[in-house]
């Protein structure tokens, strides 16, 4: 195994929202948490869940499904909270659950197709085809910019 | 002597005395006849002499003397003080400010202060004009680091360029780690002496040969060598770090002669002087590089990365959490030792976070000390007379905005020195004092600390800025016509924007307030500005504190837990259903016979409610934001309670009426309630 071949493959942890798969490259991620209690902020968009103390840092909380317009549904036993950083930013994305670390191969990664059409669209940079799975590659800057 | 045993304790008393200085110069400044104040700088600087002579800083002592010899003049009223003496007496105190820095920093406290040295002796010898004067102008052409010639030499060198040979002035600098610096100088002369004719030398070749120089040696020196090539012939000299070959021209000695002229005229002394002060500001920025080479200070104060002390924080805070879980433990279990263990370990976490907390905080008494000097020389500078006024300087603040709040201070202190105070004929003939005042100003209130500004000056002149503005493009007309008084005093912060009609050396530098704007945002805080025309200015500067302990009244609403800050509350009070009024829509209350609006924060926060609320009593707090009261409507109190103050970080910013979170005892976050944002 040689420095050529690793360039090729980005790490990724992938998670699950509905009935699709979701990737975030490892670099942005932060940890992986369990559901913990959460301090509603009030006047905020209803996806910001409110805020976390994670380990003395006060951390704020995005509700993935509400971000993507997708149904609500209770809390799980498999929730998890995926702390991601992106440039000063800190942020937790609930999702429904999170228990894989990948390789994919950057060739794999292909452009979204423009018909989806929801919401969640905005959101994703591309998709990667790996067997038989289809992962959805998030656009975290817009995830985490309210919409124009 | 073990010289590092004191060397701490020497610099702080230094730095001690020396601040002293400087605030009785002021006070002296002010009331000239009051000797009493001179004996107090006298004595000052009698112990720092003392001090430095006893520690082997020669420079430091010798100057101090200088100083004080001047300062017993004044004492013994054979010198009357002029603003004049007191610049040159300040100047000295600069200097020595930079050399306890310098052994502060492990330097030796070595520096070029000569002129200054000159011109004190000039003052304290009084009628001794013409000679001072002279060593004044002596010193200058040391100063420019070239050397001096004597007739014969100038003849000899002006032949020679005649001759088409070519003078030159050439610098050689060793290396710092040179062993044998005889050697090398020998090695030097013999490969001139084979192209050309050294005429001198400084030093001479005889302090050369005893080694009694530091690196460096200028050579006068004619050839008919080429610079380029004598350079680098000579740097095949091994161990030379540097060699500097300056044609000399006839220009060259010309200049010097200019020189020769100011000698010959000391009747125009004040020109002299100005003239060697320049040098002095050139010199200062070459302190021996050699200094590194002295060891550092072994001081008992470390530094500590921030970064490192937010860890400790968030450390802490872990432990605050479980020490209020290990108090609910036994509080049920009701062990009389696990009790007791825990009440130690409450009282002993108690005093660890005093310190914790307190680590980060300092006063701002560090930012605010230069300002008095840096007054007391724009002024004189402006020809203004201005009186500063420093209240509130033991308020503390992060160190972080310490750090950051320096340069835009100076900055504003400067645009109120420069356009907002008029000079001293423009207020008597309005009718004004002739002295102008700022007032800086820093104080507490809530999650914040405020520093203000206030001038009497001229104000802000609406109609230029307005028009200006328009002109530059930073408002379009259809919005300037709906801006109120404030936002067009603001608008002097924005980019672009220069109310300066010529940029002045003073405020000026071609940078605007923008960039004051900018620093105050970047740090969380903002700026505001009330002026009246004619009356003054007060600019307002609000700057969160970012990490900071703060009391607070911890309530309940429905299942949420809310802090109030304890500075904004006046009390709080349990009222019946039936005493809330209506008025405009509004519902309010009577406190003490003043109409008090009540906030139902359920509804301002939205807070989800299970079953309607119609109980009996209402728990109200009552807030102030200044004059204004109101009552926040809550469910419940629980109590007082100290808490940490954390930001909502990056992502959350601007929201409504909350300036920041805190972790109870349970580890939950609870949201802190900004009740100026309640208030109109």
């Amino acid at each position: 195994m040689t420095n050529a071949v690793e360039q090729e493959y980005i790490k990724v942890i992938v998670f699950q929202l509905a009935d699709k798969e979701y990737a975030i490259p490892v670099s942005h991620v932060q940890g992986i948490e369990k559901l913990m209690h959460i301090t509603r902020v009030p006047k905020t968009p209803s996806y910001v869940k409110g805020v976390i103390n994670l380990r003395g840092v006060v951390t704020p909380i995005i509700d993935l499904r509400e971000r993507f317009n997708l149904p609500i549904v209770g809390e799980e036993d498999a929730a998890r909270i995926i702390i991601i950083t992106l440039e000063d930013m800190e942020v937790g994305f609930v999702v429904d659950s999170a228990n894989d670390v990948l390789d994919i191969a950057a060739g794999s990664i292909e452009q979204q197709p423009e018909v989806v059409g929801s919401l969640e669209e905005e959101f994703i940079s591309g998709v990667a085809k790996l067997d038989n799975r289809l992962l959805i590659l998030l656009h975290l800057d817009r995830v985490l910019n309210p919409l124009s | 002597m073990e010289v590092n045993q004191y060397l701490e304790m020497f610099i702080e008393e230094s730095k001690e005395h020396l601040q002293a200085c400087s605030e009785h110069l002021l006070e002296l400044e002010k009331n000239p006849e009051d000797l009493s104040i001179v004996n107090e700088i006298f004595r000052s600087a009698h112990t720092l002499k003392g001090m430095s002579a006893t520690m082997g800083f020669e420079d430091l002592a010798d100057l101090t003397h200088k100083m004080e010899n001047v300062l017993d003049a004044i004492r013994n009223e054979k010198i009357k003080v002029t603003p004049e003496i007191l610049d040159i007496v300040f100047e000295s105190v600069d200097h020595l400010e930079e050399m306890v820095m310098d052994i502060a920093e492990g330097g030796d406290g070595k520096r070029d202060v000569q002129a200054t040295v000159a011109q004190l002796k000039r003052i304290e010898a009084g009628e001794e004009l013409a000679k001072a004067a002279e060593e004044t102008a002596a010193t200058i052409v040391q100063h420019e680091s070239k050397l001096t010639y004597d007739d014969f030499e100038k003849t000899v060198l002006a032949q020679s360029i005649e001759q088409d040979h070519f003078a030159y002035e050439i610098s050689v600098t060793l290396r710092e780690d040179c062993l044998l610096k005889a050697a090398r100088v020998f090695m030097v002369f013999e490969i001139l002496e084979k192209n050309g004719d050294v005429i001198k030398s400084v030093p001479t070749v005889d302090n050369l040969e005893e080694e009694q120089f530091d690196q460096t040696f200028q050579i006068a020196y004619i050839s008919k060598e080429q610079a380029d090539d004598l350079q680098k012939k000579l740097m095949k000299v091994s161990e030379v770090e540097e060699v500097i070959v300056i044609p000399l021209n006839e220009n060259v000695l010309k200049s010097e002669k200019k020189l020769e002229v100011a000698e010959e005229a000391p009747q125009e002394q004040q020109e002299i002087v100005k003239v060697a002060a320049e040098p002095v500001a050139t010199n200062n920025k070459a302190p021996s590089s050699n200094s590194k080479s002295g060891s550092h200070v072994s001081n008992k104060m470390i530094r500590v990365n921030i970064e490192r002390l937010d860890i400790l924080m968030n450390l802490f805070e872990e432990l605050v959490i479980d020490r209020g879980r290990l108090q609910s433990i036994s509080a049920e279990v009701n062990h009389p030792e696990l009790n007791e263990t825990v009440e130690r370990m409450s009282r002993v976490m108690g005093d660890l976070q005093n310190i914790v907390l307190t680590m980060r905080m300092v006063q701002v008494e560090t930012v605010f000390n230069r300002f008095p000097k840096m007054v007391r020389q724009l002024s004189r500078d402006l020809n203004k007379k201005i009186n500063l006024e420093i209240i509130g300087a033991e308020t503390e603040l992060d160190r972080t905005v310490i750090d950051e709040i320096g340069d835009p201070l100076v900055h504003l202190i400067r645009n109120s020195l420069d356009h907002g105070i008029e000079s001293p004929e423009m207020r008597m003939a309005k009718g004004k004092p002739e002295e102008g005042t700022v007032q800086l100003r820093a104080f507490h209130s809530g999650n914040y600390v405020f520093i203000e500004i206030e001038d009497d000056g001229a104000g802000i002149n609406q109609e230029k800025v307005l028009a200006k503005a328009l002109a530059k493009g930073v408002v379009t007309a259809e919005t300037a016509k709906t801006l109120s008084d404030k936002q067009i005093n603001e608008l002097i912060l924005a980019s672009g924007f220069s109310t300066a009609d010529v940029i002045s050396d003073i405020s000026g530098r071609g940078v605007g307030l923008d960039v004051v704007k900018t620093t105050i945002e970047s740090l969380g805080g903002n700026i505001s500005i009330d002026s009246t025309e004619g009356v003054g200015s007060t600019f307002s500067i609000q700057l969160p504190l970012t990490l900071s302990i703060i009391s607070v009244m911890l309530v309940e609403i429905e299942k949420e837990i809310y802090a109030i800050p304890l500075s904004s509350i006046i009390e709080t009070s349990i009222i019946r259903h039936s005493e809330i009024l209506n008025a405009h829509n509004q519902k309010v209350i009577d406190f003490r016979g003043k109409v008090v609006p009540l906030v139902f924060l359920d509804e301002i926060f939205e807070v989800p409610r299970t079953e309607a609320q119609d109980d009996e009593f209402y728990s109200v707090v009552i807030v102030r934001k200044g004059e204004k009261l109101a009552g926040l409507v809550v469910d419940s109190f629980i109590g007082q309670q100290e808490i940490v103050l954390k930001s909502l970080g990056n992502y959350l910013t601007n929201i409504f009426a909350i300036s920041g979170a805190t972790i109870l005892g349970n580890g939950k976050v609870a949201l802190i309630v900004d009740c100026n944002a309640l208030m109109k």
